[in-house]
């Protein structure tokens, strides 16, 4: 029996986008249902009533929340492709422990906020306090990368697995916060291999297939400012 | 023979919640108690580097950090005995779900209402009902988070069996009662009388002296 998949989410969302990546990466065929971020749907609000956030995975009438909880829910209950966390209890965690930084709003480092306080930076002082920062933390996730991929092309090795999905789906962002300060972020000269990852991860179907292209992420981007709302979901 | 120790603070319930996990587990250990407030030992922040911070588990010589994830570690690395997580995938992502819920909204908002003062200390007890009454219904029917058990849920929330009761009463307030959360009381009663839980809970008396002793040097150096 086929099961019903339907992902409640809005494209341009990195949240949305890992579930997605996650999705095809276990060739688990859904319908994508467009949610507006900004206007809470009653269809999202009986599906997560306690947080109201996009994304929500709803398999066979149940919700799921909270996009890595959902990467690791869709790991659990799908057996087709290889598995996106470790086998390994070691490697496991060290995937979880980094996602969960990733996400951490209590470490300097985080992407959304030192974008946005990059570009409301008052003076050329406060601008470069925000890039050290930024960088201090690409240089942590540049060590994360050499120990979890043991040499191979992504975090997960071989395969593209959680903690590629965990920051890959801000490389679209990333791109158009590049563009718009004339920074590379993801250098050769300071992240090598986080530079290298990137390029191999963007190629990949699995981002080029999901993730907007960075011209229309732009266009989202300058509507949104234009209208005085944060762009991410 | 596996060695696992584990760097934490007598008085936190952070590692609290791993000493009831490897309790369960009937995982022997070495506990190194940290004087985290006043003082970062090297070989904490040798184990810990990025977040500098207790509970940190160090099994066969490598370090695993963050509570929820060392609890994961935890369950995959000892399966012989009860299971923190259930099987189904389903009821999986519902523990995870509650567990980062206690974790970035519940315990840190309920701590932010215990230590601020005026308009800010009034949002935050608005902010706190709000979630214990989630919790409240969270519960239902049920004993413990975990059902007829305890479950990783109860562990996270331990926070709120006992430290936040301390506290609160410290801070001269009544934001958990047993009239206002008939099912949170319970579950609070019930849990506490758990064999694991109340052996292995810090002393009332200490952990009492040591938050009304911080409590008076907060009110100090408002002044």
């Amino acid at each position: 029996m086929a099961s019903c998949v339907q992902l409640l989410g809005a494209s341009p969302s990195p949240y949305v986008n890992r579930v997605q990546m996650a999705l095809k990466l276990k060739s688990i065929e859904y319908e994508l249902i467009e949610e507006n971020p900004h206007i809470k749907s009653e269809r999202l609000l009986k599906a997560n009533p306690v947080l109201k956030k996009i994304p929500v995975l709803i398999h066979d009438g149940e919700p799921i929340c909270e996009s890595l909880l959902i990467v690791q829910y869709i790991d659990d209950a799908w057996n087709n492709g290889p598995s996106l966390l470790p086998s390994d209890a070691q490697d496991a965690y060290l995937a979880r422990f980094w996602a969960l930084y990733i996400d951490d709003k209590n470490v300097d480092f985080q992407w959304y906020p030192l974008y946005k306080e990059l570009r409301e930076a008052p003076t050329e002082e406060a601008r470069k306090e925000v890039l050290d920062k930024i960088f201090e933390g690409l240089v942590l996730l540049e060590k994360a990368f050499l120990k979890c991929s043991k040499g191979k092309q992504f975090f997960g090795g071989d395969n593209i697995g959680y903690l590629d999905i965990a920051l890959g789906c801000y490389m679209g962002w990333l791109k158009v916060i590049e563009e718009m300060t004339s920074i590379k972020f993801l250098d050769r000269s300071k992240t090598p291999g986080l530079a290298e990852w990137a390029e191999k991860f963007c190629s990949h179907d699995t981002f080029k297939e999901v993730v907007p292209e960075t011209q229309k992420l732009v266009e989202i981007f300058k509507m949104v400012q234009g209208r005085g709302k944060p762009a991410s979901g | 023979m596996a060695e696992v120790k584990l760097f934490g603070n007598w008085g936190s319930p952070f590692s609290g919640r791993i000493e009831f996990a490897l309790k369960l587990k009937g995982v022997e250990y070495e506990f190194i108690d940290e004087d985290i407030y006043n003082y970062k030992s090297p070989l904490l922040l040798k184990y810990n580097p990025v977040h500098k911070k207790i509970p940190v588990l160090v099994h066969n010589g490598k370090p695993i950090c963050e509570s929820l994830v060392i609890l994961e570690y935890i369950d995959e690395t000892w399966e012989k005995g009860p299971s923190l997580l259930p099987k189904d995938p389903y009821e999986r992502a519902l523990v995870r779900f509650w567990t980062k819920f206690l974790d970035e909204k519940c315990v840190p908002t309920l701590w932010k209402t215990c230590w601020s003062i005026g308009e800010e200390q009034e949002k935050a007890k608005e902010e706190s009902t709000e979630l214990l009454k989630i919790l409240e219904g969270t519960l239902s029917d049920k004993k413990f988070f975990g059902g007829d058990s305890i479950g990783m849920v109860d562990i996270v929330a331990n926070f709120i069996s006992y430290w936040f009761i301390i506290l609160q009463e410290l801070a001269g307030l009544q934001v958990l009662t047993k009239e206002k959360f008939p099912k949170l009381g319970a579950w609070i009663d019930d849990y506490l009388n758990c064999n694991i839980i109340k052996e292995n809970l810090p002393p009332k008396d200490k952990l009492t002296a040591y938050f009304r002793a911080r409590f008076e040097a907060a009110a100090a150096a408002a002044k």
